[in-house]
């Protein structure tokens, strides 16, 4: 009896999904899905030449163009990297954060960012805590939105900067990138991967590039259906396994803010995936060691990790800027002005 | 009130078992004749009264449709939907009775609100019938005066949305229900699993970021209800699961239903069409509970209807305004109209795409969901029946546009889709609810 239902079930045709209608603007970046590997080497290939460029020269490619920060979430890094980023090509900024505008009066997302476009925005960067919000707003405006990280969904820019980093240690020069780039590199993430859209765009986005994703962390922060999310992703408990296993090993914080309930003993976490100078020499004395901040410093990773010879953790800070460059660029130069000439 | 004549129709009555051309006259909101084509021993004008005639040449005509399940937002929350406008959506579904949910404001608990509901004031295109409250407010403490709700009107008791959740009450609920005659609805989610969720729990809501639902909400709690009920055997308590939506809850109503048990279940479209995957990027319109499952759920949701362990099918029409749907995913409001597409998506793939026959799936449209809530004389067109008539082209195919729907709401996933079977009349004890092009 099983069977046949089994067999009748097998050959049901049923609707298929949707198609996305997003982006519904060609400078948004929501997901690193949204890019190809052409638009990422371009991407990369902008970060260096705007990092080059003559500073008076750069602040005319946006002149008094309006962008917006939109932050519903606290940022040190993410938000003044994008600041500097849009006003190093010019561009006039303006911060709204939630604690200091009407949303604490309850103004929805929708009329927020319409009356940002209102106020003459072009492009609007969000922080958000809610997963999805960058495209409900994309919807809402159809301007240009560069996703700064939203609620445990992804963080695009992050991953792009990540990968400059990666490809500054393991392939110098190496912009434009195909599918083969990283063949052969293994990227532990090790940590709070359910929490994480750091871990998220990265596990989307390196494997594009031939990378191997190792996801290592507890059942409770690592769900075995994570390496459902794309193809190249692998799940190792075992950190040391992992760890001897990598060229590039990226820690995580453990979000307190979205634990939910959760409890997790500590003290066991940091005996299992601390990332001390010990287990580094030991197991991985080549690896780079990155980290998306922020750190706290004596739980996922020691201080003298952090501070290590082996930690790219102030590079990733400063590729934050170049790539945020590119990406507010792309949102508001039209492709085919954006070319070399610039 | 003038009789109606209608001629020239093909007639599915499963619960007559006819399935044949006949002519029927529909007299004092009753059904008074059904006859082979051109027998009807009316003659217009010669039997004492005047009647209308409609012409359902190349038609269907069934008993008019039933919802176990809809919620009408009446009173208190009337931008959302009223009873007039739930109801008229429900008559161009073609439906002749919906179920009122209780969770309204105030929470329908009271022989008083029941009664409101459907007063007259309160211009239904088609009949109302109140499902009240399990217990006070739907706190899931103190049971409601079962009797006294029952005679102002309503149909079976449920807290709804509000699960309830301690074994002692729900044991209570089902006796003291049981005794009167009703059955007790549960929509089955331990809300002590779904804190913070907004979808279902799998691959897809890890990827987009979002809390998700395990299953075990559901089938935990259904599992509970089905031994409570075994316990209950010699009261002959009834439960009905409310949108089944997991293969591991339908197995437990399968197998509860091998053992004689008074179990019922409904499914509703979007749990036997739809995925998780219908989610995209954080579609609200695909946001509801019990959330769209996996592949392999919803699969077992078809099979389920196919193999007659379904009693029904109900919409769990919740409408809910532009504005509270255009928020983030995780802060939407849950729940999907239904009322005017359940028809054309039931025929659209259950008949033609899975071949089920016509008649069984508006069986699981009226005379199963009459049977279930015990709402006698409904669900055919037998001689003496409520003349509740849904006369529609079975084989017409027609877009959907939510923006010319008789709903208030539009919050719907299934914009754009293609829908078989129109609807051209509907009639409500022998009024015409709905007419087709008459928008």
């Amino acid at each position: 009896m099983n069977t046949t239902a089994t067999t009748v079930r097998r050959q049901l045709h049923t609707p298929p999904p949707p198609l996305s209608p997003f982006p519904y603007h060609p400078g948004s970046l929501l997901s690193v899905q949204d890019l190809s590997l052409e638009e990422v080497g371009g991407l990369l290939a902008r970060a260096t030449a705007l990092e080059c460029e003559d500073p008076l020269a750069r602040n005319c490619i946006l002149a008094k163009r309006r962008v917006a920060l939109l932050f519903y979430e606290s940022s040190t890094r993410t938000r003044t990297s994008f600041e500097l980023a849009a006003k190093a090509l010019g561009a006039d900024t303006t911060l709204v954060s939630s604690l200091s505008s009407s949303i604490e009066k309850g103004e929805s997302l929708k009329d927020t960012g319409l009356t940002l476009r209102a106020l003459g925005a072009e492009a609007i960067i969000l922080r958000h805590n809610s997963s999805g919000a960058p495209w409900l707003l994309e919807a809402a405006t159809h301007l240009p939105v560069l996703n700064a990280g939203d609620g445990m969904h992804e963080h695009p820019t992050q991953a792009l900067l990540d990968l400059r980093t990666i490809l500054a240690h393991l392939r110098p020069g190496v912009e434009a990138v195909t599918s083969e780039t990283l063949a052969g590199v293994t990227v532990s993430i090790v940590g709070d991967i359910l929490h994480s859209r750091v871990a998220r765009s990265n596990m989307l986005l390196l494997p594009r590039l031939g990378a191997r994703v190792l996801l290592c962390g507890p059942k409770e922060l690592l769900p075995d259906t994570a390496t459902r999310t794309g193809p190249g992703i692998e799940i190792e408990r075992d950190f040391e396994g992992a760890l001897r296993q990598s060229q590039i090993v990226m820690m995580l914080r453990i979000q307190a803010e979205r634990l939910a309930g959760l409890q997790l003993d500590l003290e066991d976490y940091q005996a299992s995936y601390q990332l001390t100078g010990q287990r580094l020499a030991a197991q991985a004395p080549s690896a780079v060691v990155l980290h998306p901040g922020p750190i706290i410093r004596g739980l996922e990773v020691t201080a003298g990790v952090a501070d290590g010879p082996q930690s790219a953790i102030l590079e990733q800070v400063r590729n934050g800027v170049a790539i945020r460059m590119a990406v507010v660029e792309r949102a508001l130069v039209a492709p085919q002005a954006n070319g070399d000439s610039l | 009130m003038k009789a109606l004549v209608i001629r020239g129709g093909h007639l599915i009555d499963p619960a007559a078992g006819i399935d044949a051309p006949k002519d029927i006259l529909l007299k004092e909101g009753r059904v008074a004749e059904v006859a082979a084509p051109g027998k009807l021993k009316v003659t217009n004008g010669h039997n004492g009264f005047e009647a209308d005639t409609i012409d359902a040449t190349g038609l269907v005509l069934a008993p008019g449709l039933i919802d176990i399940h809809v919620h009408l937002r009446e009173p208190g929350q009337g931008y959302k939907e009223t009873i007039a406008t739930g109801t008229a959506a429900a008559a161009a579904g073609g439906f002749t009775s919906v179920a009122a949910m209780p969770n309204t404001k105030p929470v329908n608990d009271s022989p008083e609100i029941t009664r409101w509901m459907q007063a007259p004031e309160r211009e239904a295109a088609v009949r109302v019938f109140p499902i009240a409250a399990a217990t006070r407010g739907s706190k899931g403490e103190a049971l409601n005066d079962y009797a006294a709700l029952k005679s102002a009107g309503a149909v079976a008791i449920t807290d709804d949305g509000a699960p309830i959740l301690k074994d002692g009450t729900m044991r209570e609920a089902l006796a003291a229900a049981a005794r009167v005659g009703l059955s007790v609805i549960q929509h089955a989610e331990d809300t002590r699993l779904t804190q913070g969720c907004s979808m279902n729990l799998g691959p897809a809501s890890f990827k987009l970021g979002l809390r998700g639902m395990p299953p075990e909400a559901e089938s935990s709690l259904v599992e509970r209800d089905i031994r409570l009920v075994a316990e209950l055997r010699d009261a002959r308590a009834h439960l009905h699961v409310a949108h089944t939506s997991t293969a591991s809850a339908v197995a437990a109503v399968r197998q509860a239903r091998r053992n004689g048990l008074r179990v019922t279940c409904e499914v509703a479209p979007h749990h036997f069409l739809l995925t998780e995957e219908h989610v995209g990027f954080y579609n609200t319109h695909a946001k509801m509970n019990p959330p769209l499952r996996s592949a392999a759920d919803r699969d077992a949701m078809i099979e389920a209807i196919l193999d007659g362990v379904v009693d029904a099918i109900a919409t769990d029409h919740a409408p809910h305004a532009t504005h509270e749907k255009e928020v983030e995913f995780e802060n939407a409001p849950n729940g999907i109209t239904g009322l005017e597409t359940a028809l054309g998506l039931a025929l659209r793939w259950l008949h033609k795409e899975w071949k089920m026959p016509l008649g069984r799936v508006l069986s699981l449209m009226s005379a199963q969901p009459a049977a279930l809530l015990g709402l006698k004389n409904r669900g055919t067109l037998t001689a003496g029946s409520f003349a509740d008539v849904v006369i529609f082209d079975s084989a017409a195919e027609w877009v959907y546009h939510a923006s010319s729907g008789k709903s208030k709401s539009r919050n719907t996933p299934f914009e754009g889709w293609t829908m078989q079977g129109k609807v051209r009349w509907t009639i409500s004890e022998g009024r015409i609810a709905y007419v087709a092009g008459n928008a």
